[in-house]
């Protein structure tokens, strides 16, 4: 079987009874593993979107394909409890402690209690909430960012293969913000879910997708990798919503190990070391801070090459040019 | 004061009589209350109509709603059961159908959108949010209906209100005192037990 995508759209619409469509004959598919993010102003229909994959709202037209499974085919319940499901006002029940938040969905599920008690141990550990200190905590006695990691913990409850996610960060304060969406990035490779992400903030979405999908009312604009949409916006709706001309914007979706110039034998001890991981932003910056204006590039504590401040700025003007 | 002391057996006796009275009505009112505030929570549109059909009875005299029902259910206990529970009916279904729309969105919509039931959702999730207020409204209600219920001693239902009717018609004052004294306490007590039942389901329910 070649490869299924995890969720596909075929000439999805939603209409209402008055005023124009919220979601016009959208279609897009998001492959397994993929993290997609759905980016677009307030009342483009991202939300609706959203909603129609686990059936909390039901297409006027077109149909939903989960798992190449169509959704009007699989009971709404059984669909929602085989997906993860986080939205920005986190929805946390207040009455249940942190524990039993995350145990909703395998309980639904009947799962078998030990079970539940060793997946509720790892999920909380994997959100750095550790079980013996937050288990037994209510809601309210959280932070904002706890309580939307215990948010994702409990969307993550049954390992379901797809996890939707609405505006899941819009409530967070910048730091917080940040943090949870570099552990989310993490978490997301580390487990390998496909991932649905909608959101109105371009910089969110330039550093979790793999791929946008650029919405505006009701229509699919653009949907390509992050450098691509930087560098051949489909129109001026886009250039002008991600600010392609923004230079350092553009750093920000290119990866050191993309522009490293290659060194067998390093010699040259001149200069920072910069992850290969990082993008050209952070590496940007990290040489304008060291006063050098070149710097060896370390992969795993192993030096691989250099990158200098001019193949930095030439890899930004020239983005999507060449690749 | 002197009569309380010297017939508190008598008193208290009246005061179960009471309690019973009253419970028996809260009973059969929640039994219907319950449904219909979720019945008209789910479609509001019904809300309009139910609650203006117990608004019209909440309106109606004590003593004209027992004129009422006295050819159905004769002179006694049931009679004065059935006529509190209607009376209960617009204090908790007004609660019921406020607590429950009162309820959170966002733990709503987290509720369906994790794959619960409708039921679920209703009993997992909107029940223990709903609790406070609606025990609120059942507070309310048993404060009023230990109040309307001393008048039912006039169809002969027993309960306290004997004592206050007795008071009067044998123009002996302390005993009518000791009864409207003895509604008091029980209508403090009823109160002060539901405030802290609410408070205890109030606990962990801050910002959510």
């Amino acid at each position: 079987m070649t490869a299924q995508p995890a969720l596909e759209f075929r000439h999805v619409s939603k209409t209402y009874s008055t005023g124009s469509p919220a979601v016009d004959d959208v279609s897009f598919a998001v492959a397994q593993g993929e993290f997609a993010v759905i980016l677009g102003p307030s009342g483009c229909g991202k939300t609706t979107l959203l909603k129609m994959v686990n059936r909390l709202q039901e297409p006027s037209a077109g149909e939903v394909l989960v798992g190449g499974r169509d959704t009007r085919a699989i009971e709404p319940t059984a669909l929602r409890r085989s997906i993860g499901y986080v939205i920005q006002q986190v929805g946390l029940f207040p009455h249940m402690t942190v524990a039993q938040n995350v145990a909703v969905v395998p309980e639904l599920l009947g799962w078998h209690s030990d079970k539940i008690q060793a997946r509720l141990q790892t999920l909380l550990e994997l959100v750095r909430l550790p079980f013996a200190e937050y288990g037994v905590r209510y809601p309210a006695e959280l932070s904002g960012g706890q309580q939307q990691r215990v948010g994702l913990a409990r969307a993550l409850g049954a390992d379901p293969g797809l996890l939707l996610m609405d505006e899941p960060f819009g409530a967070l304060d910048a730091i917080e913000r940040a943090r949870l969406q570099s552990e989310l990035a993490g978490l997301q490779r580390q487990l390998g879910k496909t991932v649905v992400f909608v959101t109105h903030d371009v910089d969110e979405a330039l550093r979790l997708a793999d791929r946008i999908v650029i919405m505006r009312s009701g229509k699919l604009v653009q949907a390509d990798k992050p450098h691509v949409i930087l560098a051949r916006p489909a129109d001026s709706f886009v250039a002008e919503l991600v600010n392609s001309n923004d230079v350092v914007r553009r750093m920000s979706v290119i990866c050191v190990r993309e522009v490293v110039v290659p060194a067998a034998n390093e010699s040259d001890a001149a200069g920072p070391v910069i992850d290969a991981n990082a993008d050209l932003r952070n590496a940007f910056s990290q040489l304008l801070l060291s006063g050098s204006d070149s710097a060896r590039v370390a992969d795993e504590n192993r030096v691989i090459g250099r990158v200098t401040i001019d193949r930095i700025l030439e890899s930004a003007r020239t983005l999507g040019v060449d690749r | 004061m002197q009569y309380l002391v010297r017939h508190l057996g008598l008193v208290l006796t009246l005061t179960a009589a009471h309690v019973l009275l009253v419970g028996s009505a809260l009973a059969i009112a929640l039994v219907v209350a319950v449904p219909l505030a979720v019945v008209i929570t789910r479609n509001r549109r019904l809300e309009a109509p139910v609650l203006g059909v117990f608004g019209v009875i909440y309106t109606i005299p004590s003593l004209a709603l027992f004129a009422f029902l006295i050819p159905v259910l004769g002179l006694g206990f049931w009679t004065a059961v059935v006529a509190l529970a209607a009376y209960a009916q617009m204090i908790l279904i007004r609660n019921f159908s406020a607590a429950l729309l009162g309820v959170d969105a966002a733990a709503r919509e987290a509720a369906y959108g994790m794959g619960m039931s409708r039921a679920q959702t209703l009993w997992r999730v909107e029940r223990p949010l709903a609790m406070p207020v609606a025990i609120a409204g059942v507070r309310l209600a048993t404060v009023s209906l230990i109040g309307i219920a001393t008048v039912t001693a006039w169809i002969n239902a027993g309960g306290i209100g004997t004592l206050v009717l007795d008071g009067i018609e044998h123009d002996y004052p302390q005993k009518a005192v000791a009864g409207a004294l003895a509604a008091v306490a029980l209508a403090l007590a009823a109160d002060f037990a539901l405030r802290r039942l609410e408070r205890l389901y109030r606990r962990h329910l801050r910002a959510g």
